[in-house]
Formats: C-alpha cells, sequence, structure tokens
C-alpha cells in the first residue's frame, strides 16, 4: 500500500524565496489544502518550459505544524535542464501548480541505530528525518558531504540542531567522506538512509553489498535526476518504427520518444518500476544508468543491453574512468565537444 | 519540522478592506458539540487491543480490522508480535491470505513480494533488485497483559508508557480468563455501557442486577486520561452470581453483604471495574476487604469500523487461584452476562440507524460515559478527526 500515491494537485502561492548558500534557493510555499508534513515526504510541481508542461520533484525540507507552509530548497545545477534556472526566478506573490505532499522515503521509527548520509542538496531530504529522529531521543548520526561549505545549505542548522551527532566533510578542505568506511562501521541493524548524488549512493550501495548488510535497511531516495555524466544531447533510432529523432539535454529519452509519437509504456517515471526499459541494439556513446530498476550486475555489462528510458540517457565514451573510481561528489568533467554525437539503436515493447 | 509562519503578504487584507464575511462568521462559530454523538469517531493516535497474545503466531497471519484499517499480524521466530497493513503494496492483494516465509517475512498470496517486519519489500519477482519505494506500512506494536496492542497513528507519538493498565491480566496475584464478543455496535456505545453500571438491574437481573442498583448514589471523578466512577452498597442479599463467589470462597456463606462497583476507564477503550462483596459491615469500605471476594472485570473496546466493535474481556480474581473450575465457571457465566449486552447493544444500533433524525439525550446516570466521550472528543480534535 503506497501511501499518497493520489496526486492531488493544488495551487500554492510563493510566500517567501531567499538564496541560502552558493545557488541554492529557499521557497516558501503556501498551498491551497495544507495538510500535515511527515519526514521524507517531497511535492511534485509543475513548471512551464519552453512551452512544455513539466515535472519536477523537490524534498519538503520543513513546514509548519499543519502544513501551511512548506519548504523546499533548490540549487541551480549548472547543466540544468530548465527546471532549476526556471525555479530561481520565482518571486514572493507566484503562484505554482504542486501535489499534495507524497511520500516514498518514509522513515520508520523503532530501529536500534541510524545513520542520515546527505550529499550536497540531498540535505532537503535528510533534515526533517534529523529532527524527528532527535526528537524520539533515536540513536542516530547525521553526515553531511558537500564540494565548499559555502555550496552547503542549512550547514549552521545541522551543526546547532544535532552538535556531536553530525559530521561535516567537505572536498576542497580535503576531508572528502570514503564511502566504504562508514559502512564498515555500522553495527547490523543500522538503518541509512541517504539522498545525494548517484556517485556518492552507488559508493554506498556498493560497500553494502560487501558487507552482505540486510539490503532493505538501506534507503535512499533518487528523482532519477543525478548521474555518473553531465546530460547531453543524442540521438536515438527505432529502425522497427521508422523512428529518428533527438534527445535534448533537457528532456528524458521517454520524453523524446513520446514527443516522437512512440506509444511509451511506463508508471513510475524515475528509475524504481522498469516499465519503461528498452532494448540496445546498437550503441555509439556509453549508457548512463540513473535508474535503480537494473542491477549493478545488469548496469555493467557491455555493450548495453537494456536501459530504463525514464532517466537514463547516453553519453560521450570516457576514455579515462578516473571518475568512476571515486566514491565522492565532486562533479565529472566538462563534456568534451570534439566528439560525435552519442547514439543509440533501440527497440521498444 | 518547525518553520515561522510571521506573516504573509499574500493573505493580509489590504490596508481598508474588509475581510470576506462569511469567513468571520465561520471563524467564531462554536466548534460542534459531538459528546453526545451516536456513531462516536475514534482516535488513531491511541493504543487499541488487535488481539489476544494466543491468536498471533509465527505459524500463520491473522487477518484483523482495527479502526477500518485491515492488518496482516504475525509474529516472528523471535516471538515479538508485527502488525502490518493487509493490502500488498503492488496490486492490494491482502497479505494476511499469504504465508509465513524465511526470517519472520510475509509473501503475498498473488504475485510473492515479500515483505519484511519492518513493511519493506525484499523480494520482487523476475527482477534482480527491489523499488526502494516498496513497502507496506509497519505499524508500532506491543504485546502487555496477554494483548497486542497497534497505535495506528502517527508513529513518533507511540508511546508505550500510555497503555493502560491491565496488569491483573498478567499477575501471579489473579487468576482468570477472557473472550472476545464481535459486537455489532459503536464502540462508544460499549464504553458507555461499561461506564453505568444501572443497567445491571434491567438487563441482567437474573445474574448481578438487583434494585439497590439504581437506587444507591455513585461517584464521578476525572483527570486527562481516565475517569472513574464508584458505587458502593450496603448491607443487602446478594445476587446469584455474588453468593456462589462468597460461597467458593466462605463454603455455606448465607447473609447480608455490601457491595462495589468501581469503574476505571483509561483512553482510549480500557475499563477496568473493581467489583466484589464482602460480608455487612466487615470493613471493606475503609479497606479491609479480607471476608470478601474481589473480581476485576477487564474490558477493552476495539473500533473494528464505526458499526462494529472488538470487545476483549476477562474477569480476574484475587482468591481460589488454584482452581481452574472456578476460572472457567466464571468465565461461562460473564459470557452469559455479557450475552444480554451483546443483545442489547446490537438493537441500540439498529434504533440509531433507523432513527438518523433523532438525537441522544442524557441522564443523570451517564455521567460516566459522558466524561469517556469528553476525553475521546479533545483527542479527536487534537487528530482533526472529530467528524464521524
Amino acid at each position: 500500500m503506497a501511501e499518497s500515491r493520489n496526486r492531488r494537485w493544488q495551487r500554492a502561492t510563493v510566500a517567501e524565496a531567499v538564496d541560502v548558500a552558493d545557488r541554492i534557493m529557499r521557497i516558501v510555499l503556501a498551498p491551497e489544502h495544507p495538510r500535515k508534513v511527515r519526514a521524507g515526504e517531497h511535492i511534485d510541481l509543475e513548471l512551464e518550459l519552453n512551452g512544455r508542461t513539466e515535472m519536477r520533484s523537490y524534498s519538503l525540507v520543513e513546514a509548519n505544524d499543519d502544513g501551511s507552509r512548506l519548504a523546499i530548497t533548490v540549487f541551480h545545477t549548472p547543466h540544468s535542464r530548465g527546471g532549476s534556472e526556471y525555479m530561481h526566478t520565482l518571486g514572493v506573490g507566484d503562484v505554482l501548480r504542486i501535489t499534495e505532499p507524497l511520500q516514498d522515503f518514509p522513515l520508520r521509527v523503532g530501529a536500534p541505530q541510524y545513520v542520515l548520509l546527505a550529499g550536497g542538496i540531498g540535505i532537503t531530504a535528510i533534515l526533517g528525518m534529523a529532527r524527528v529522529l532527535k526528537a524520539v531521543r533515536a540513536d542516530y548520526r547525521v553526515i553531511y558531504v558537500g564540494r565548499s561549505r559555502s555550496a552547503m545549505a542549512y550547514l549552521d542548522q545541522v551543526r546547532e540542531e544535532h552538535g556531536d551527532r553530525a559530521r561535516i566533510h567537505v572536498d576542497d578542505e580535503g576531508t572528502s567522506l570514503d564511502a566504504a568506511s562508514v559502512v564498515a562501521e555500522l553495527a547490523p541493524g543500522t538503518e541509512l538512509y541517504m539522498c545525494g548524488p548517484i556517485r556518492l549512493m552507488d559508493a554506498v550501495r556498493r560497500a553494502w553489498i560487501e558487507r552482505d548488510l540486510e539490503i532493505s535497511d538501506l534507503r535512499f531516495e533518487t528523482f532519477g535526476s543525478s548521474g555518473w555524466f553531465d546530460p547531453e544531447e543524442f540521438e536515438v533510432e527505432i529502425p522497427r518504427l521508422g523512428v529518428n529523432t533527438t534527445v535534448g539535454r533537457d528532456e528524458s529519452l521517454l520524453e523524446a520518444l513520446e514527443r516522437a509519437g512512440v506509444e511509451m509504456m511506463f508508471d513510475c517515471r524515475k528509475g524504481e518500476c522498469g516499465l519503461c526499459q528498452v532494448t540496445v541494439q546498437e550503441i555509439r556513446g556509453e549508457v548512463d544508468h540513473r535508474d535503480v530498476f537494473f542491477s549493478e550486475a545488469q548496469k555493467s555489462v557491455r555493450p548495453a543491453a537494456k536501459l530504463c528510458s525514464c532517466v537514463s540517457r547516453v553519453a560521450t565514451e570516457q576514455t579515462d574512468d578516473a571518475a568512476a573510481a571515486s566514491g565522492t561528489i565532486s562533479s565529472s568533467s566538462p563534456v568534451e565537444t570534439t566528439h560525435p554525437v552519442p547514439r543509440l539503436r533501440i527497440d521498444v515493447s | 519540522m518547525s518553520i515561522t509562519t510571521e506573516q504573509n503578504a499574500t493573505q493580509a487584507p489590504a490596508p481598508g478592506v474588509t475581510a470576506d464575511v462569511s469567513e468571520s462568521i465561520a471563524e467564531h462559530t462554536t466548534p460542534e458539540q459531538i459528546t453526545t454523538a451516536k456513531i462516536f469517531p475514534y482516535p488513531l493516535n491511541a493504543w487499541w487491543v488487535a488481539a489476544w497474545d494466543h491468536e498471533v503466531t509465527s505459524k500463520a497471519l491473522l487477518s484483523r480490522t482495527v479502526a477500518d484499517k485491515s492488518l496482516a499480524l504475525y509474529r516472528t521466530e523471535a516471538g515479538a508480535p508485527v502488525a502490518l497493513a493487509d493490502a500488498c503494496w503492488h496490486r492490494l492483494a491482502p497479505l494476511s491470505q499469504g504465508k509465513l516465509v524465511g526470517n519472520d517475512q510475509v509473501q503475498c498470496p498473488y504475485h510473492g513480494l515479500r515483505f519484511n517486519p519492518a513493511g519493506r519489500c525484499t523480494f520482487m519477482p523476475a527482477q534482480d533488485t527491489v523499488n526502494p519505494s516498496a513497502r507496506v506500512p509497519s505499524y508500532p506494536v506491543v504485546e502487555r497483559d496477554r494483548y497486542v496492542w497497534v497505535w495506528l497513528g502517527d508513529p513518533e507519538l507511540a508511546d508505550p508508557e500510555t497503555i493502560p493498565d491491565m496488569h491483573q491480566m498478567s499477575s501471579e496475584e489473579w487468576a482468570g480468563d477472557g473472550e472476545t464478543i464481535a459486537a455489532e455496535c459503536n464502540y462508544q456505545l460499549i464504553l458507555d455501557n461499561l461506564m453505568d453500571l444501572t443497567h445491571e438491574e434491567f438487563v441482567h437481573s437474573s445474574s448481578i442486577g438487583q434494585d439497590e442498583l439504581s437506587e444507591s448514589d455513585f461517584e464521578v471523578t476525572h483527570d486527562g486520561n481516565t475517569v472513574t466512577v464508584s458505587r458502593w452498597m450496603y448491607n443487602l442479599d446478594p445476587p446469584p452470581f455474588w453468593l456462589k463467589n462468597m460461597r467458593d470462597k466462605f463454603p455455606g456463606f448465607s447473609g447480608k453483604v455490601d457491595r462495589w462497583q468501581i469503574i476505571h476507564y483509561s483512553y482510549p477503550g480500557t475499563i477496568c471495574i473493581d467489583v466484589g462483596v464482602a460480608k455487612a459491615g466487615t470493613g471493606a469500605p475503609e479497606g479491609d476487604r479480607s471476608q470478601g471476594v474481589n473480581g476485576y472485570v477487564m474490558n477493552t473496546i476495539t473500533p473494528e469500523t464505526k458499526r462494529t466493535s472488538h470487545y476483549f474481556w476477562a474477569f480476574m480474581r484475587n482468591y481460589r487461584l488454584e482452581s481452574q473450575l472456578i476460572t472457567t465457571q466464571l468465565r461461562n457465566g460473564v459470557h452469559g452476562v455479557f450475552g444480554e449486552d451483546e443483545t442489547m447493544l446490537k438493537a441500540q444500533q439498529t434504533a440509531i440507524e433507523a432513527n438518523p433524525d433523532h438525537e441522544f439525550y442524557s441522564l443523570n446516570i451517564d455521567a460516566g460515559g459522558m466524561w469517556v466521550r469528553r476525553i475521546l472528543e479533545k483527542a479527536l480534535r487534537a487528530e482533526g478527526r472529530e467528524q464521524a
């Protein structure tokens, strides 16, 4: 029984919009139909981009008791698909369409120990959980990782509220997090909740599986928005249907195929259910798997066999795999423009 | 979670503009009185009994509805009770019709998804991974005093310290047993029934009823989460049920007794009634009950739906603890008495349904039940669930 699966849309008015860190803006929304918010919840939000209506998901960082004030926090990504750029133009009084709070990342009360791991803007999903765990006097730790202090939203708040329970790692201060060591220190039965870049989460997940810890104790949320590579434009062809189109940086493969008139099957649109998978026939470039449906083993097949079209992309093949070896969250090097455009030939169900 | 709500430019009326008239009327309307509601809503931030201890096992799943939520109940191999929502995450098939598999997990009867005691999915068919969102609610659950208690509301507020005291159920100083009645009425009607025992004279005339009940005075006290109704009756002939109990302890007893009924309610649905009789004038009202027999009627009522309830009861005694015969006789005796209540409560619910336009009126004797209703009403308002 997935709770809050019914997406009830409503209007929400921007009540506050302030910068809280480098390229990070806190936006407080006043929804039309408030309800109490629980840790781990997010909202989906509609925005108009280039004449299209698109949807984005944002964790609820904070809310007041009756949920009539909802705070989200938006990182203006350097390689934005347009969403975060748009969000950063919002001002007090602007009206948006949002869902009621949705829960896909619930915090379970009652575990013997907790680790909350936030990478960068992932702090937005973690902050509320830390408050709950403090309030119920749970045994918990907060680990907050970022590139530089100035780019870490709510840093003071984390330190003030959680004191010795909080650990801060900053890449440009030389205190990057070693994800494997975090997992190595855990007592079995500890629940780890994480939200952050996919490199960080993949490193934790690998260490978790190597230690043979209970996989259901590792909790994470991804909106399919983070990849190993920056989004690039790529070409896609479906010979059987005579379809040829280009997937723009600011859209998904699924969206591009729908735009080209292909009737696609899908459900979650965030890389979880696997319904939108396509079969790869030929590829120039490398699949940037951004889903959590395929296993590590399935994702490491070369050449790639399948991918989730809702979130995964194709990127220019990298010649060195230094980036892949890193468990830190530093962003990958800029895309080289001399390579031919990545290309994908697929079939669909 | 906190956030400041100091001001909101978009909602504050502009200077000189009067706020909408209908809004200000709504603000000043007295909240609706629900104390005498016929179909009383139930709070969720509350410990309700879901089952007897012996009903929940590691061998099979138990399906039970509490407060309109279907639950699948079981025990881990280590003995800990588990309460999961009884609907698979995938296509809502009832998990209670599935089976228990390795590592304390429930396997869905339809497509074989597996869930652990925390409600998290651990297996999905035909794929190598498990969707991280896949879960069913797992409710806080505590086993105490022979019952399995569940908390269906905000799990952050689930404090086992607030479970009602029913210690006689698991004490070496008390013996007894009980049953469950599938009551076809709103749970509050049962709480009303137990908070005023004047009805014994009319409903239970052949066993525990006697004229003195409606003639005697009673005292009602209350605090935040409890209500107590005390009634003492002096120098009277014991009714058949109590004469038999006196003779179990004092063979051949005959004569007058002093009789007491002290009703203790605890939020949300527990009523433990200290009952007994002692040889008249031997000091029972002053605290010396050695010349009498003392029982505790342990009742805890759980709403199943708005119109049906699980009525768990037991009769405990603190004399002749060694006698299994007396345990069985008392259980059977109370079974007969409560059967009379069951019939009346069902008839009352039927009449309520047949008379939607008629409201309840109250009598002096309803004071105890009305304080219970007031406590529940406050809890409901705090949850914003006062509408039935």
